[in-house]
């Protein structure tokens, strides 16, 4: 009995669990799977911008690519340890306010964003350990309430967060940074490009994690808690580990969101942005970074699409949730691959 | 080393699930519980490996006390179990559930691990190849790739104990190893017990296969409703009046005769 509640059953690793094992017989002379995640990304990146028309298709590319990199982290938590966060838009608004208060006080906005990543983190390491104790449906409801918390500072405390209405990113821009190497691009595209290349590294990172001697016990952790203690498996630090890891993803991204948008309110943080990472994830596949990606994918695009999909959001939102788990609980990309392989033999 | 354990009890609402036991186990000897269902046996090994924390008792480990560690720290002190109710990762292949084992020999940082540094990769290597020769032992070496959600029974049983034995363990508990196992299994479990017994390991058995317990056991241990009823060899247990009204019964103790002239 003890254990069987800490992990949720909402995210097996289906393809995930191909993704290792290849990973297996890779030696040194092939590419390491994290290599080869990073560069199926940047080509799906390139992808992008071959194909888009205008600098509105590279603002909606720069997002999915944001929200892929914060699913990410849900992914590292949700997937790999099987916790479930309905607070991360917390994390997410901490990273981008701190880059958009920073230059305010004459803190340099690579400076700022390190410090908002750095501060995001930290609040993950303090608030962690007592709140992973719980598990399932009470850690899920904890999480809420720091979202919760995180959101009323950032909209009361109008003096230094500008209150309800949002402020105003200054500082820098993505294209001064493709100057230094000679690449002249619009605005639109060099954040784009960004958000891509830092999507990608992110993506990496959770794989090399997921195949590497933390990510197995992380992976532990999420099939019996018992059996990883019994292996000399230390629970709660791992926990606080994948927690700070997920906390610095979802801050990451905020700061990267903050500085493209150039403009930030507090429904950054608010509970309605949590669950959608969350959605996000079980949607893909919480297993794996295509999860991440393909469920950031369609539901930043979905949007765009379907006007009328603004009106009904929430519904939308709490459709495909309640879909997902009747129809493939696994989610997508899990699922097309099972139907993939079953076709194949 | 030898583990020994020294009046340790608890109470589930009033109800003293174990009662004042005690035993040695000693390196190199297999010590085997025994009792019927609901005596307890399975809630002995949680109190010993810290899953439960004991209301009365000591455990020790040569000597040095380890009572109320919790399970990973006693992990570290060279204690590994298998579970009765299984406790395999399901979700992962056969070798990364073996691999898993390793974790306490893998001198890996979580930055290496992150961005997939040489020493992540060496550690893995290394992982890969010991749970790889623990799988060739369990017998398991085919279905290292097999996803462990898809073994039978007997195998995942053996899964637990490969599982176990890459932790580098020295004292090994091992609950109904033989459950779900056929006849040839239950052979091979039994030669692979003793050889770890031979390797200088304190092994500590719960089975109900009295021909197995009965072959491969120096010392017995008999629970009923709780608390020991009696200890010794194979040879006295199996004569013993009490054991054979509370446990062996008739039957049983044909079994344990047939085994014991076999």
């Amino acid at each position: 009995m003890a254990g069987q509640g800490t992990t949720t059953d909402v995210a097996p690793a289906g393809t995930g669990r191909r993704e290792y094992s290849k990973s297996e017989g890779a030696g040194r002379r092939r590419i390491g799977p994290g290599l080869r995640t990073f560069l199926i990304f940047v080509a799906l990146v390139a992808l992008g911008a071959l194909i888009f028309p205008s600098s509105y298709f590279y603002r909606v590319g720069t997002l999915v690519w944001i929200n892929t990199l914060a699913v990410t982290g849900i992914v590292v938590l949700l997937g790999y340890v099987g916790l479930v966060s309905l607070g991360h838009a917390g994390f997410f608004a901490i990273g981008a306010y701190v880059t958009a208060i920073g230059p305010n006080y004459g803190i340099p906005s690579p400076l700022a964003m390190a410090g908002g990543v750095a501060l995001a983190g930290l609040l993950a390491l303090i608030v962690g350990r007592p709140i992973l104790k719980l598990s399932g449906y009470y850690l899920a409801i904890a999480t809420l309430g720091l979202g919760m918390l995180i959101w009323m500072v950032l909209s009361k405390e109008a003096w230094l967060t500008g209150g309800p209405d949002g402020m105003v990113v200054s500082g820098m821009n993505a294209r001064n940074l493709f100057k230094m190497v000679g690449l002249s691009l619009k605005s639109a595209e060099a954040w784009y490009w960004v958000a891509g290349l830092v999507a990608a590294i992110g993506a990496a990172i959770a794989v090399n994690l997921a195949g590497s001697p933390s990510g197995r016990a992380l992976r532990a952790i999420h099939d019996s808690d018992v059996a990883a203690r019994s292996l000399g498996v230390d629970v709660a630090k791992a926990k606080s580990r994948a927690f700070v890891i997920s906390a610095i993803y979802a801050a990451v991204a905020g700061a990267l969101l903050a500085l493209a948008n150039g403009y930030i309110t507090p429904d950054t943080g608010g509970f309605m942005h949590s669950v959608e990472m969350v959605t996000m994830a079980v949607l893909g596949g919480a297993a794996s970074v295509y999860g991440a990606l393909v469920g950031a994918l369609i539901l930043t695009a979905l949007p765009q699409v379907l006007t009328v999909f603004a009106d009904y959001e929430h519904m939308v939102l709490g459709g495909i949730m309640v879909l997902t788990m009747i129809l493939m609980r696994r989610g997508l990309v899990p699922f097309i691959a099972d139907l993939w392989n079953r076709r194949k033999s | 080393m030898s583990l020994e354990i020294d009046g340790i009890g608890i109470s589930f609402g009033g109800i003293k699930a174990v009662d004042d036991v005690s035993f040695t186990a000693k390196p190199g000897e297999v010590t085997s519980i025994i009792g019927p269902n609901g005596a307890g046996k399975t809630t002995l090994f949680n109190l010993v490996s810290g899953v439960y924390a004991a209301s009365a008792g000591r455990v020790r480990i040569d000597g040095k006390d380890v009572t109320g560690l919790p399970a990973h720290a006693l992990a570290r002190r060279g204690m590994a179990r298998t579970f009765q109710n299984l406790q395999v990762f399901p979700q992962m292949s056969a070798l990364d559930n073996v691999m898993t084992g390793c974790h306490m020999q893998e001198k890996s940082n979580l930055l290496a691990d992150l961005l997939g540094l040489g020493p992540a990769r060496r550690e893995t290597d290394r992982s890969r190849a010991s749970a790889m020769a623990a799988l060739e032992r369990a017998g398991l070496a085919e279905l290292a790739h097999r996803p462990a959600s898809e073994m039978s029974y007997g195998q995942l049983k053996r899964l637990e104990i490969a599982r176990a034995l890459v932790t580098g363990c020295t004292i090994l508990l091992l609950d109904e190893p033989a459950a779900g196992c056929n006849a040839v299994e239950t052979r091979e479990v039994d030669d692979l017990i003793h050889a770890i017994a031979d390797e200088g390991k304190t092994v500590v058995l719960i089975e109900h296969d009295m021909r197995m317990v009965m072959r491969i056991s120096s010392h017995i241990v008999v629970l009923d409703q709780g608390r020991k009823i009696a200890e010794g060899g194979p040879e006295d247990i199996r004569t013993d009046p009490h054991v054979i009204a509370a446990y062996l019964g008739a039957h049983g103790a044909a079994e344990a005769e047939a085994a014991a002239h076999a």
